[in-house]
């Protein structure tokens, strides 16, 4: 099963198990089905809980919000992350600070989707990941879009939580597989945290998103392969809050830690893993964590000089025996 | 029976108290006081029923003291002692309890109203929201109207036009009207003055009852702000020359021992509250839950 049919699925599972559920965003409807088909046959299965929207991504996301205040389930697609700067102010001045600041912990289950990353020759405006602007809002999780993590599972613990969400989907991932794993590895999933390993001590433990889960995979085949280097990864479905202490355990075994993402340099998600990281096992490391990301650049349109910004499988493999020398 | 006038009064004096509090120093941060404005909200109020929500915003201590006879938790909220609506936490510009809520940023709120109208849509409930002039300066605003119109939501917004916002005068921020801005979405406007409240009642009795129905409408009266933005830091010159309502009313009979009772009720409530031990962030009075309550 594809990862897109995978959060489809999710999706039904969500509009299905609850009448007040409602899913808002722009092209919605079938038989579009949203520009990337996550939301295909949605609309209509469910005509009076798809609400195809105006080109307003803060108003959808506030009326989300408003959803959610009044003990609805809201899910709001923004088309590209890019646009959701437009929704900032409603997310992190209304939504994530609505759960606290009236002085009771108000829940609210809203959830906005964001297709997100580069990799397609969109360009500077519809290829970022703009994950880093979204760690350390309180009272807003964020959450990573991973081919190793249940959506259905995903979606239930992110409604669950009552906590408003914001959902990265990186559109690589839209067309792979899911729990598709190189056969030189195998993996595990424990309370969010999924491992991909092999039955030795790894020398390097590398950290990822979802959306970095692919090319981080191909890194490992190649060091493992060529330099007989041992990697394990991991792979968090919430990036934040982090959940610190499993990465932790991990981490304290090897030779060198690496946290990858598709991220720009500059305040990443990487430092504030490092940091917590460096917190707990200062002096047990025997190097400092080492962070992959992008470039510091905007993200250029013509294939080959995206290449050049973007995290790549490369850039993972080099940052790994950097770190290990 | 708490009458118009006695909740006029009430406003009147708890703004004049916070003012006063705020000269001596017992309060922390800003305020926003509605002098002036009080016939706004208290002319709406009763067209509101309890499972509608109302939005409220920066100065919105009228708003609140309109729809809950609730002064002392107000104050209490704002002072940050024992009873205060919301722990202390949001303060005098954030405040949640049942059908009701503020928030601080201009515009932001309009949206939400529309998702809560979306949720009451076919109830016969409403969601409410009062704005600024100045409000119109934001983007979210237009979103949410053209939401409004094009998905049918039972949304009342309500202008309080003063004229002013902070320090600009509305003439140096808003090109065109409040009606022709309406016009382009689609949804009615209705532009009354804030003078008398049978009047007010009379023209937006079956205006509200459409709004029910599904047909938004927006409100805009136009009123004198009397006292500054916020605290002491007006920048305008003639404001006591404005007409003002308490000016307007004070020959009427009774007038003088409704003053008198307001005064005496604020005074005990400045009092009361002053004497409380400070708020306890985690045991507010208010249950979050209580929009949920509204449900249809």
């Amino acid at each position: 099963m594809r990862v897109v049919e995978n959060l489809n699925q999710a999706l039904h599972e969500v509009l299905a198990g609850d009448p007040r559920a409602f899913l808002l965003g722009e092209d919605l409807l079938d038989p579009y089905g949203g520009a990337f088909k996550a939301t295909r046959g949605l609309s209509t299965r469910f005509p009076a809980q798809v609400l195809t929207t105006p080109i307003s991504e803060s108003a959808i996301t506030g009326v989300g919000a408003g959803l959610a205040l009044c003990g609805d389930t809201a899910i709001v697609e923004i088309m590209f992350s890019d646009f959701v700067t437009l929704a900032f102010d409603q997310i992190v001045n209304f939504a994530a600070k609505s759960v606290s600041m009236y002085g009771s912990r108000v829940p609210m289950r809203l959830i906005v989707r964001l297709p997100t990353g580069g990799g397609r020759g969109y360009g500077p405006t519809h290829s970022q990941s703009l994950q880093k602007h979204f760690i350390g809002v309180p009272g807003l999780d964020v959450y990573e879009m991973s081919p190793l993590h249940d959506n259905r599972a995903v979606f239930a613990e992110m409604i669950a939580a009552e906590r408003p969400c914001v959902f990265f989907e990186d559109k690589i991932l839209y067309t792979k597989r899911m729990h598709e794993v190189d056969d030189l590895f195998t993996w595990d999933l424990t309370g969010g945290l999924a491992r991909v390993h092999v039955d030795t001590p790894p020398d390097c433990v590398i950290i990822a998103p979802g959306g970095v889960a692919h090319r981080a995979l191909a890194a490992m085949r190649r060091l493992l392969l060529e330099q007989e280097i041992v990697c394990t990864l991991l792979v968090p479905s919430r990036l934040h809050p982090l959940d610190a202490a499993p990465l932790v355990a991990v981490a304290r075994e090897a030779k060198a830690v690496v946290v990858a993402e598709e991220s720009t340099a500059g305040g990443t998600w990487g430092a504030e893993v490092a940091h917590a990281l460096h917190r707990e096992l200062w002096g047990v490391l025997r190097n400092p964590v080492a962070l992959a990301h992008s470039a510091d650049s905007i993200i250029p349109t013509a294939s080959h000089l995206e290449r050049a910004v973007l995290l790549t499988e490369t850039t993972v493999y080099d940052t790994v025996l950097e770190s290990l020398k | 029976m708490t009458t118009d006038l006695d909740r006029l009064l009430l406003i009147r004096h708890f703004e004049r108290a916070l003012l006063d509090l705020f000269a001596k120093g017992e309060l922390n941060g800003t305020t926003h006081t509605c002098l002036g404005q009080e016939i706004v909200p208290v002319a709406v109020a009763p067209l509101l029923g309890p499972r509608d929500h109302v939005f409220s915003n920066h100065r919105g201590h009228g708003h609140y003291l309109a729809r809950f006879d609730d002064p002392a938790g107000l104050l209490a909220e704002i002072m940050g002692r024992e009873g205060a609506v919301c722990d202390g936490v949001g303060g005098s510009q954030h405040i949640l309890r049942e059908g009701y809520l503020s928030t601080g940023v201009q515009g932001e709120s309009l949206p939400v109203a529309a998702g809560a109208a979306l949720h009451l849509r076919g109830s016969g409930a409403l969601a409410c929201a009062y704005i600024g002039d100045g409000t119109w300066g934001e983007g979210a605003v237009y979103e949410a109207l053209n939401l409004a119109a094009l998905w049918s939501l039972p949304l009342l917004v309500v202008v309080e036009h003063n004229g002013i916002a902070q320090t600009t005068p509305t003439a140096m921020a808003m090109s065109g009207n409040i009606g022709m801005r309406c016009a382009a979405f689609g949804v009615r406007h209705v532009a009354l003055p804030a003078g008398d409240i049978a009047s007010i009642r009379a023209v937006l009795t079956p205006l509200v009852a459409s709004v029910r129905d599904g047909s938004p409408l927006v409100v805009e009266f136009s009123v004198n702000r009397l006292g500054p933005h916020s605290k002491g830091d007006d920048t305008r010159s003639g404001v006591s020359d404005l007409w003002d309502w308490y000016r307007e009313m004070s020959d009427l009979p009774g007038f003088a021992e409704a003053d008198t009772r307001a005064l005496d009720l604020v005074e005990s409530v400045v009092r009361d509250v002053k004497a409380r031990p400070l708020s306890t962030w985690g045991q507010g009075s208010s249950d979050p839950r209580l929009l949920h309550g509204a449900k249809p």
